[in-house]
Order: C-alpha cells, then sequence, then structure tokens
C-alpha cells in the first residue's frame, strides 16, 4: 500500500492528467466528454485514465456503452497529507530561523538579565 | 512576521521548497552549513547534537532530542558546495533507513533577504515514503486544507 502514494504522485506529474481530474471535480464524465478539450487521440485519453484509474482517483463505472468516470479524492487526500506534513517538517525549522536570525541581527541590546 | 513556506510537486520524483528568510544570504548560508548555528535553529527548538564534516565527500548526522522522549536522526553527505549559493547534500531519516532524497538549495539575495530554494529528488518512487516516516513524529491527520488547496491548484 505503500507504493500507492508514488503512483497518485506519477498519476499527478501530468498535466493532462490533472486537467483531467480538474474537469471531474465538477462532476463525472465520459471518456469522450474529458476527450473533449484535449487535442489528442481518444486512445491517448484513454491511456490517461487508466493511470487516474490504477492509481485509484477515478472510478470507471460499469455499463460497457458509458463508463463514466468519477473522482475519488481518497489518494489526493493521502498526497496532501504527505505534502502537509513534508512542509510542517521544515515549517518549524524555518520558523525557529527567523526567531534565532532575529536574535542574531539585532542591535547590541545592553541587558544584564 | 512569519513567511509563508510552500511546497509543489515538479515530477513524479521532485518536489520543490521556497521560503524567504528575513537575512543577507552569506548568513543564511552559515546557519546552513556550520556547527554553532545549526544548533540553534534546526531542531525546532530541542536539543540537537551536530556532527558535521562540511566539505564534498563530508558527512553530516543531526539528532534532535524531542520533547516527546523520542529522539529523532537524520543523516546525509555533502555532494556539491558553491558557497554561499548552492548545496547538494543527500538527506536521510534513520528511522526509515534507505529511502535517500538528494536535496539541492539554491540561496539568492535581494534586498538584504534570502530566498531559499530546495529542489527534493527521490531517487525512487518509493522514496517520498521514507519522507512520510519522518514528518510522522506529529502523526498523520487528513489534512483538507491540504486538499482544498491541491485541488485548487488542479482547478486552476
Amino acid at each position: 500500500m505503500t507504493d500507492r502514494l508514488s503512483e497518485v504522485f506519477a498519476a499527478l506529474a501530468d498535466p493532462t492528467r490533472r486537467a483531467i481530474l480538474a474537469r471531474l471535480t465538477e462532476g463525472e464524465a465520459s471518456v469522450n466528454e474529458l476527450a473533449a478539450p484535449f487535442p489528442v487521440s481518444l486512445q491517448a485519453i484513454s491511456k490517461h485514465l487508466k493511470v487516474l484509474e490504477r492509481a485509484g482517483l477515478i472510478v470507471r463505472g460499469r455499463d460497457a456503452q458509458w463508463r463514466p468516470c468519477r473522482l475519488d479524492p481518497e489518494p489526493l487526500r493521502e498526497v496532501a497529507t504527505w505534502m502537509e506534513q513534508y512542509r510542517r517538517f521544515w515549517d518549524e525549522r524555518y520558523a525557529t530561523l527567523d526567531t534565532y536570525l532575529r536574535d542574531l541581527q539585532a542591535p547590541e541590546k545592553e541587558t544584564d538579565r | 512576521m512569519t513567511e509563508q513556506l510552500t511546497v509543489d510537486q515538479i515530477s513524479d520524483t521532485e518536489i520543490v521548497m521556497t521560503r524567504v528568510v528575513d537575512a543577507p544570504r552569506d548568513l543564511v548560508w552559515a546557519c546552513h552549513t556550520q556547527e554553532q548555528h545549526l544548533r540553534r535553529w534546526w531542531g525546532r527548538g530541542n536539543p540537537l547534537d551536530v556532527e558535521i564534516d562540511f566539505r564534498v565527500g563530508g558527512k553530516y548526522r543531526f539528532v534532535e532530542h524531542a520533547d516527546d522522549g523520542n529522539a529523532y536522526a537524520f543523516r546525509g553527505e555533502y555532494l556539491e558546495i558553491e558557497a554561499p549559493a548552492r548545496l547538494v547534500q543527500t538527506f536521510e531519516f534513520e528511522g526509515m533507513p534507505g529511502h535517500v532524497a538528494t536535496d539541492s538549495l539554491v540561496l539568492t539575495e535581494e534586498n538584504g533577504r534570502t530566498t531559499v530554494t530546495t529542489t527534493s529528488r527521490f531517487t525512487s518512487k518509493d522514496d517520498l515514503d521514507g519522507m512520510v516516516g519522518s514528518g510522522m513524529a506529529d502523526g498523520a491527520q487528513r489534512s483538507y486544507v491540504a486538499l482544498d488547496a491541491l485541488l485548487r491548484e488542479l482547478t486552476a
């Protein structure tokens, strides 16, 4: 399961796939509807959808004729959590650096406390 | 006033972090590369053991003694040094050994303030998980704020 994060990162690394996900935040859509805005073949879009499906980011309907795609936000949430942890890890350190540098650069104060 | 720290994914194995620091570049460089400075901030205010051999091929090891009673150890090696502008080092959390990231830091100065841009490259996609192990002291709570931000970026 730890592999899923990597898979999601890889899926999100492509701008077309990000655009597809963005479209799906508005609601489910068919492959044709998803392909419409892009100057690429349906085949290429299908490939992108397979990557997104493998990463667990979209769910395809069962109906063979019309397999609508739906966004599953759960893996996005995992990535967001990971990013947030990474961000916090460094944010806390740099906040401490700010304080340290303020003290370091403060004009010499005459305190004998 | 605390500066915004931003993190963005730029490829399937790289993320980039930017942070502005209110100090000239030489000083910010010193803070990232000298024991007496590192000791004062890298541990987030917690006691920090610092072993550092600052030269290309040299190694470092930081051990943070957190107030939860645990010690968190990090280590790495200096790969490239171009004072005071660029530093490339590996980064590994000893709690999840073998997951090594390569961090490239670029420091630029403007009006006496310094921007630190750090690109973290994970040698394999699995190594992302190694980093997960190190953020990890705080427990993974689901962050809807972060999700919103991500979705905003997706819909931008």
